[in-house]
């Protein structure tokens, strides 16, 4: 037993990339030696942005020795038969043993591998690793890159260390041989150091300046971080994303605290906090009282001779250089009002078959203003003039302004947020900044619902726009491809109208937003007249001026009038809004799955049609799921069943009650007389709890329908009376539920 | 560094090139046509292909447009320097080289932070990419680190490693100053902006007000045709420096602003398409295949 180390030294291993690195290295190497037949009791990885490291404890010595014999032709098979069995084996024919099979002697050749050292084993296997290993992205250098088929790596690969107990474990690849030395730190470490086993390996590094344990030094960016602030009486804004990446950046990691003019201060603090963070890896600080302090921690490599004072003396004047340009950004931004800069979002194409970013905020204004002043919406009570509606349509018309601002163009993920700093900074009303700000939310799982009313119009209308807009020119979502991030848009909407419980008629609001696309199939008929165009070109006429305004009026027949503009988009709105109805179906199982509620009652309600308001939808899926648990719900389900079974057996035969009925057919008949309009007076009123109630009703009747009723009487009329009866049942619970699809 | 008087801007220049004189480099003098990068340089471009050894470094003007800040910024220029060295084939102590220069310069790397960040360069206007780092002095990127995988379409056989310096970033490092155009450029009491202030201002306004665009849209059209007109005649050097012409004609009327979103794309591929077709033509005339 003994332990194995191996160390591939590299120039500079991107910090994002390690922690893959780490897993794919112990994912090869173990596959590695489960082909030999080799286990280790423990295997470590590390890695620093100069090496990756793997430590296996107790590896044997040797591979186990293995016998292997494969069956051949019989003994009387002709020579060229022997023979070949012979060469694939690697044997020579007296090596063959000749055995009895079914009564034939037939040969067998039996091989024995004898057991490999594992150095050997090693030696085969790191080169094998180095060539297999996934870098997300890998280069050629030095001479050997003469050949395209060289070496690659993710950097160049500068040395490999490879020892088995105290021995060196002697491989080569592409010029780069094993050894027993390596490298420290880059400053702190001159020369080689040689490692003499597993054992020594992170001491020896340790010992110059080269801590090869991540995690060791996670913690010390962490902690360091965080006492460097507490030091100086602040408290760090902890950033667990920093300190993986400042780790992955450094040997000997050193934090320090440094700070800037607070001057800087009036920039906004997520502005200042980006350019920390994702320009410069720096940690930002909050004061006492929570606000952001004018202090940074960067973390160095080096333990400098002056304590640091020279590395933060520069680095202070970085993030100076880069506060600088912000501000200046941010001063800039304001001398133009949100108006002008929406007016240049007719230069961004929002997606070449739908039009500019300029045409998408009309038609979220359009739709927003819609929202706002549909009638027993439950959340809005507007109409065009007041207050509500005004601030909609400003917002709306301003929400998209600051992708052509300074800021967001540096820092795109300042969307929205600039806007409204923006818009605050113009005197807007806060509703209006508000909205500006939050109508790209929710974004994902998790975050925050807006519920301000003016908000929540403009980023409904946003995200109905986008998803009926792309279905409509057929580029919805497939497979694992989202674009567009339609489903992101689609959980959106589906949490908005929640949230404020807004009753939103979803096949309405999408038939309008197709609507406002309409304007967009000017771009259609310039291209059918291109397309007639170039075809006339191809086959070498020219084109008359007198030729091209036929040819045009022809082409554009079906777009020029209002009427054709309409028909065109009728053909093709009808099949997009019924599949985005299905994709939000989809979306809501997902959504809903989290909050523990059954797909299979999400169907059972969906699947009657007809509804698209998913407050409705989903207090009627609530109703039915508390329902369908309970004793009741769950005998009515199995009577339903027993029903619908019969019914799909015996076919759908009615008649009326010519006879005298047994108790129990007369008891179900008043059941459902009473049941039925119930039901449908409770889904009226939306009080779906109470439809559940007087579907409780027909439990005990049919309960004892089934126990004392024979369905499949030979007299046919009461045969085919009954078969009616259980119909009735079947349709009166259908005006619940599709109970069909209700699983269990 | 703090006990004797840090290099003038030229000093920087002069020992840059004495440090890479000395490790084989043929030093050049920059090229005389505007671009927005030492890359474009033939002697980097063009010499990154092939399987020739190539040692070469130079100091080369650079000209972005849309970075002038009128002279009022203390860090954004549009007319700037980069020093630019090339070795090719990549030697395996590149990096110890690069870090000794920084040394010979002044910068102390056992008081100053510098490390390898990674940054991986791609220019679409040459079809050209690799593989490499910023490198970071105390936070700052004074140095872009390239290892040439493609240029021009075509893999680098071997590939050339590429340093280009930020003078201006690394002199005002080296020089503790907060504005670039308090540089000490000469040692002997000339400043920086005593010599490219008045040019900086001049300069912005011309980018940004007042270049006539009818005649940058022509001058565009006229390299690109003068391009493909080399190109037939087999001549790549004279066609490369068309294809150098347009692609700064192109920054240029970015910079007055009348290149929409839509037609970017379409002008930077017609760059690509002349920078592409002279490396295209640079090989077969050298009678190197892909």
């Amino acid at each position: 037993m003994a332990d194995f180390l191996l160390e591939l030294l590299s120039e500079e291993i991107p910090a994002r990339m390690q922690a893959k690195a780490r897993a794919d290295l112990e994912r090869l190497f173990v596959a590695q030696m489960d082909e030999a037949g080799l286990k280790a009791s423990g295997i470590t990885v590390y890695s620093t942005p100069r090496r990756l490291a793997l430590i296996a404890k107790d590896l044997p010595a040797q591979t186990e020795a293995v016998s292997e014999e494969s069956k051949g032709p019989p003994e009387a098979a002709p020579d060229q038969a022997v023979d070949g069995f012979c060469r694939k084996n690697g044997v020579t024919r007296d090596q063959l043993e000749v055995r009895d099979v079914k009564g034939r002697p037939t040969y067998f050749a039996v091989i024995n591998k004898p057991g490999q050292d594992t150095k050997e084993v090693l030696a085969a296997a790191i080169p094998a690793m180095i060539k297999a290993f996934p870098w997300p992205k890998s280069m050629r250098w030095g001479d050997q890159s003469q050949s395209t088929e060289s070496l690659r790596w993710v950097r160049p690969l500068s040395g490999i260390v490879a020892i088995l107990g105290d021995d060196l474990v002697a491989c080569e690849i592409d010029g780069v041989t094993s050894g027993c030395e390596t490298v420290g730190h880059r400053f702190h470490h001159d020369g080689m150091i040689t490692i003499g086993n597993a054992g020594d390996y992170a001491e020896k590094l340790r010992a110059c300046h080269v801590l090869v344990d991540h995690e060791e030094r996670q913690n010390i960016v962490r902690d360091g971080a965080a006492k460097a602030a507490l030091d100086a009486g602040l408290e760090l804004v902890a950033d667990e994303g920093l300190v993986i990446e400042n780790a992955g950046l450094t040997e000997w990691p050193v934090p320090l605290l440094g700070s800037f003019d607070p001057a800087f201060l009036d920039v906004p603090e997520e502005v200042i906090q980006l350019t920390a963070r994702v320009n410069q890896k720096y940690f930002v600080v909050h004061d006492k009282s929570g606000n952001l302090a004018p202090n940074f921690i960067c973390t160095a490599n080096i333990d400098a001779f002056d304590g640091g004072k020279a590395i933060v003396a520069g680095n202070e004047k970085v993030l100076t250089a880069r506060l600088a340009d912000a501000k200046f950004f941010w001063e800039l931004d304001q001398k133009t009002p949100l108006e002008d800069h929406a007016k240049k979002l007719s230069n961004i194409v929002f997606h070449e078959k739908l039009g500019t970013v300029a045409d998408k905020v009309e038609r979220v204004a359009k739709l927003a203003e819609w929202l706002v002043s549909l009638e027993g919406n439950g959340f809005y009570q507007s109409s065009p003039g007041d207050t509500l509606h005004g601030e909609v349509s400003e917002a709306a018309r301003l929400c998209k302004a600051d992708l052509v601002t300074e800021m967001v163009g540096e820092f795109p993920d300042l969307q929205g947020l600039m806007g409204g700093y923006y818009a605050e900074k113009q005197g807007k009303s806060q509703a209006v900044a508000n909205a500006i700000r939050d109508h790209y939310k929710p974004v994902g799982q998790g975050d925050e619902v807006p519920t301000d009313p003016v908000t929540v119009a403009v980023s409904l209308a946003d995200k109905l726009d986008t998803i009926a807009a792309f279905f409509y020119e057929d580029m919805p979502p497939t497979g694992s491809k989202d674009p567009f991030a339609l489903r992101r848009a689609a959980l959106g909407v589906i949490a908005l109208i929640q949230e404020s419980n807004l009753r939103l008629p979803l096949t309405h609001a999408l038939t309008l937003a197709i609507a406002y696309l309409g304007r967009i199939l000017g771009a259609d008929a310039a291209q059918k007249v291109n397309e007639y165009l170039s075809a006339m070109e191809a086959i070498g006429l020219d084109v008359s001026q007198e030729d091209f305004d036929k040819a045009k009026e022809a082409a554009l027949r079906p777009y020029i009038s209002d009427e054709g503009k309409a028909d065109l988009v009728h053909k093709r709105m009808r099949p997009a809004v019924s599949a985005i109805l299905d994709f939000f179906a989809d979306r809501l199982k997902v959504q809903q799955r989290e909050a523990g509620v059954r797909h299979d009652l999400i169907d059972a309600v969906f699947s009657l049609g007809g509804e698209d308001d998913l407050v409705r939808l989903l207090a009627r899926v609530k109703a039915l799921q508390a329902f369908v648990e309970t004793g009741d719900g769950e005998n009515l389900l199995a009577g339903y069943k027993r029903a619908s079974n019969i019914l799909k057996k015996e076919g759908n035969e009615t008649g009326e009650v010519t006879y005298a009925p047994e108790p129990a057919e007369t008891a179900l008949i008043n059941a459902l007389n009473t049941a039925e309009p119930k039901a449908s007076e409770a889904i009226e009123a939306e009080d779906f709890e109470g439809a559940m109630a007087a579907l409780a009703l027909l439990r005990a009747p049919i309960d004892a329908f089934f126990d004392t009723v024979t369905v499949n009487d030979d007299d046919p009329a009461k045969r085919a009376a009954r078969l009616g009866l259980l119909a009735r049942i079947r349709d009166a619970i259908h005006k619940v539920a599709d109970f069909s699809k209700i699983e269990g | 560094m703090t006990n004797k008087k840090p290099l003038s801007f030229q000093q920087i220049i002069l020992k840059l090139h004495e440090y890479w004189g000395e490790r084989g480099c043929s030093i050049l003098q920059p090229y005389d046509l505007e671009m927005g990068a030492g890359t474009f340089h033939p002697a980097t471009t063009l010499r990154a292909l092939g399987p020739d050894p190539w040692n070469a470094a130079f100091a080369q003007p650079c000209r972005r447009p849309t970075d002038g800040r009128y002279g009022e910024n203390p860090n954004r220029l549009q007319h700037y320097y980069q020093y630019q060295v090339v070795l090719k084939p990549s030697p395996p102590d590149i990096q110890q080289l690069y870090l000794d220069s920084l040394t010979a310069i002044g910068i102390d790397p056992m008081l100053h932070d510098i490390r390898f960040v990674e940054d991986d360069w791609e220019s679409p206007t040459l079809g050209a990419w690799g593989l490499g780092w910023e490198v970071w002095c105390d936070g700052m990127e004074v140095t872009q680190f390239t290892y040439f995988q493609q240029m021009g379409g075509f893999d680098c056989k071997p590939v050339a490693g590429e340093l280009t310096y930020g003078l201006e970033r690394l002199a005002m490092y080296i020089q503790g100053v907060d504005s670039v155009y308090d540089l000490d450029y000469n040692g002997n009491g000339v400043s920086y902006g005593d010599i490219f202030l008045e040019n900086e201002k001049q300069m912005s306004e011309w980018n940004f007000e007042v270049a006539d665009t009818y005649t940058l849209f022509e001058a565009f059209k006229m390299a690109t045709k003068e391009c493909e007109q080399c190109l037939e005649k087999k001549l790549p050097l004279p066609a490369y420096e068309q294809a150098i012409k347009a692609s700064h004609v192109f920054n240029l009327l970015q910079a007055r602003g009348v290149i929409s979103v839509q037609e970017r794309a379409s002008y930077m591929g017609q760059v690509r398409d002349l920078a592409k077709g002279s490396c295209e033509a640079y090989m077969a005339k050298n009678g190197w295949t892909a």
